[in-house]
């Protein structure tokens, strides 16, 4: 009887890439001078479980290199060599042939596994390990849990095994789920809501009396629904440290070859978003990170000739605003240099005025081909960057932003949306048609009186509310509907904001408020100007989201 | 064994065809394709869309794009009632609805049974025609029903390939 042992892979290649970005972290964050006994036990104890593995299923060139690499890493924890800068080289070198062994491994390529060369880093790895030994200190033992003391010991010696050991229980405390599992309960929970929904519908029209328990209980199903739903969709938050995780390695490595120092802070890393988010903004914060190092910062020289420290700090912080995630990427650095923006935006025969505002020659950085940098590095200055990361970020609803201050730095501003699937809506009526609109980008509805709509000549038309005047959006003219209402007054206004900029929306009327599953149009369909999705109502029928980013943007170039 | 018993038999058959009316026209397509037939209703409409894309309907919780073939090949008398018919494909991994004039059967064709197409015989452009199937009188006009819905010209998809 032969078990098919294939059906492990999959396990052992999701661990041992936890155990890779395991020792990455730990190895960025040694300390070459004096490092943590018990950073070095965790790596070391991540090669060893790497090696095992990888004997077991058969993966040799795995099981060579870790072999080699656990030789070094266990005279390295037990004392008897000491760490030098070379060594965290050679091991951040050597976990990056393990990457790309692991992935030829994943993809089935055997061969392409097998021509990856690890005969010069395993040779490298035993040159470093051939230094002479210093004598031994006290006993290293990691199951002596700090109660047997050694009378030869230093007291420096003496070590605390304990807390890593809890630390390790509570990370056993996990089930490994599959995404499509739980993407699938997330549906059911969905069609649940739009059932409950349904049932809520229809009750309203009974006879509160007669049917007392009836309604009482879809009140009680109103609230379960409600927290399941919430419940599940936590499932699929995770902290947004997983996508920082790998920016230490990276900023390392880049300002080592940029030849400049740079230290980066983060903060808020356990504000927690939808794993989708998380894979999908990974890569345009690497590509902010690169340019914050690449532009933004300065060398040390540059530096400390204005006056600054020689190391330069990049902070990414997270934090929740709103019913949105707020990703901050910052730079101590030289700002945007606005006259530079200026000049190339005018050699491009971009349209923009010498007395713009800061904030709008700032924005010129998002349109495509846009760069100001000199020299095209294979890291940055081919233009083709911001534009991308803006409309990546815009594809996820979400929005970005950037602050600079020459000589002083410059900060980028990332918002995206909480949650994916739920939104709390307010219907309303056009036409024959209910549209939903986001009740966060709702200011207030109201019914404006005729003389305060104006005209614009060849702009459109302008609502006055409370002194401002803010630019009419016409919806039925927009998407070609026929209206119930034609005049403003005879309607309804929806005073909708974001980012700074108001409208006013011409509808014909409100239906109501709730919370609404939002299905993908553009899962069968294609993108709809204006829509941001659909959902399905109590009566089953179809009713559009709009995409109030969208129509605001419509707006603009008119009516200032 | 005569045409009508193979016909029913299938059984060497190269492949089976749903065939639908589209004014005085038969079509069909692959069977394979078809993932259900409903009637017409409660369709939502989209901003802006072209005439012959109607809107969007749920089925079953999924919102699905339903076109009218009549509209966009200017076929038959378009109204909509209770023998409208609705065909829900599934083509490359998507889901998408047509309104025909009306479904007939499920026929099974071989090779020996479908001729080349010469131009200028269907309203629909030959690029997207696999064949004329000949059954009995019947002419079926078959259409590569995937080519056709995942087309640039039917306005289904951002960026389609022609």
């Amino acid at each position: 009887m032969s078990i098919d042992i294939s059906q492990f892979h999959l396990t052992f290649f999701d661990e041992t890439a936890e155990h890779l970005s395991e020792m990455e972290r730990l190895l960025v964050t040694l300390d070459v001078r004096a490092p943590d006994r018990e950073q070095l036990n965790a790596i070391f104890r991540a090669a060893h479980s790497i090696k095992g593995g990888a004997g077991m299923f058969g993966f040799p060139e795995m099981a060579a290199l870790t072999h080699v690499l656990e030789s070094l890493l266990d005279r390295l924890r037990s004392g008897r060599i000491a760490l030098q800068a070379a060594m965290v080289d050679a091991f951040l070198d050597a976990r990056d042939v393990l990457s790309a062994l692991l992935a030829h491994y994943r993809s089935g390529d055997v061969a392409s596994a097998q021509a990856v060369a690890i005969d010069g880093i395993c040779e490298r790895l035993e040159a470093l390990a051939n230094v002479e030994e210093m004598a031994p200190p006290a006993r290293i033992d990691d199951d002596g849990f700090g109660l047997f003391i050694d009378p030869l010991a230093e007291p420096a010696s003496v070590q605390t095994p304990l807390p890593a050991a809890r630390e390790r229980g509570a990370e056993s405390a996990s089930i490994r789920v599959s995404v499509e599992k739980v993407d699938q309960l997330i549906d059911l929970v969905g069609e649940l809501v739009i059932t409950q929904a349904m049932l809520a519908q229809t009750a309203a029209h009974m006879d509160p009396v007669l049917y007392e328990i009836l309604l009482k209980g879809l009140m009680q199903l109103e609230r379960n629904t409600r927290d399941l739903q919430e419940s599940v969709m936590s499932i699929r938050m995770l902290p947004i440290s997983f996508a920082f995780n790998r920016f230490p390695r990276l900023v390392r490595d880049l300002a080592g070859k940029l030849g400049k120092q740079v230290e980066l802070v983060t903060s808020g890393e356990n504000t927690e978003l939808d794993k989708g988010l998380i894979e999908m903004i990974a890569d345009p914060l690497t590509h902010l990170v690169r340019n914050s190092l690449d532009h933004g910062i300065e060398t040390p020289e540059q530096r400390r000739a204005v006056g600054k420290r020689a190391t330069g700090t990049i902070t990414l912080s997270a934090s929740h605003q709103g019913g949105n995630i707020a990703i901050d990427v910052a730079d101590d650095g030289a700002g945007l240099d606005r006259g530079k923006i200026l000049a190339t935006a005018q050699q491009r025969g971009f349209n923009i005025a010498a007395n713009a505002s800061d904030r709008e020659v700032a924005a010129l950085i998002f349109e495509p081909g846009f760069s100001t940098a000199d020299a095209v590095t294979d890291i940055s200055g081919r233009g083709v960057g911001m534009d991308v990361v803006k409309r990546n970020i815009s594809r996820l609803g979400g929005s970005i932003d950037v602050e600079s201050q020459a000589g002083l730095g410059t900060r980028m501003t990332i918002r995206l949306p909480l949650t994916l699937a739920i939104l709390d809506g307010m219907t309303v009526a056009l036409g024959d048609e209910v549209y939903v609109i986001p009740l966060n980008m709702i200011v207030e509805t109201l019914q404006p009186r005729a003389d305060d709509v104006k005209s614009v000549t060849g702009q459109g038309q302008l609502v006055h509310v409370r002194g401002e005047y803010l630019p009419l959006i016409v919806l039925h003219r927009l998407f070609g509907i026929a209206p119930l209402r034609q005049h403003p007054a005879e309607g309804v206004l929806v005073l909708i904001e974001d980012q700074g900029k108001k409208a006013a929306l011409f509808i014909d009327a409100l239906v109501g408020q709730q919370q609404v599953v939002i299905k993908s149009l553009e899962g069968n369909y294609r993108k709809v100007r204006g829509v941001s999705g659909a959902t399905i109502m109590g009566d089953g029928r179809v009713a559009l989201i709009l995409d109030v980013a969208a129509l605001l943007q419509m707006t603009q170039g008119c009516c200032k | 064994m005569t045409e009508a018993a193979l016909e029913t038999a299938g059984a060497t058959a190269a492949s089976e065809y749903l065939t639908f009316t589209l004014g005085d026209e038969e079509y069909g397509i692959d069977i394979l394709k078809v993932q259900e037939i409903r009637g017409y209703d409660a369709v939502t409409k989209i901003a802006n869309a072209p005439a012959f894309i109607k809107g969007v309907i749920n089925l079953r919780g999924a919102i699905v794009p339903i076109v009218d073939l009549r509209i966009k090949f200017n076929l038959g008398n378009i109204e909509y009632n209770e023998f409208t018919v609705v065909i829900i494909l599934h083509v490359n991994s998507r889901v998408v609805g047509i309104v025909v004039d009306g479904v007939s059967d499920v026929i099974g064709l071989r090779d020996g049974q479908i001729n080349p197409v010469p131009d200028l015989v269907a309203s629909i452009d030959t690029r997207y025609l696999l064949g004329l199937g000949s059954i009995n009188e019947r002419m079926l006009i078959l259409v590569d029903i995937e080519r056709l819905m995942t087309s640039r010209e039917m306005q289904l998809i951002e960026d389609a390939v022609s």
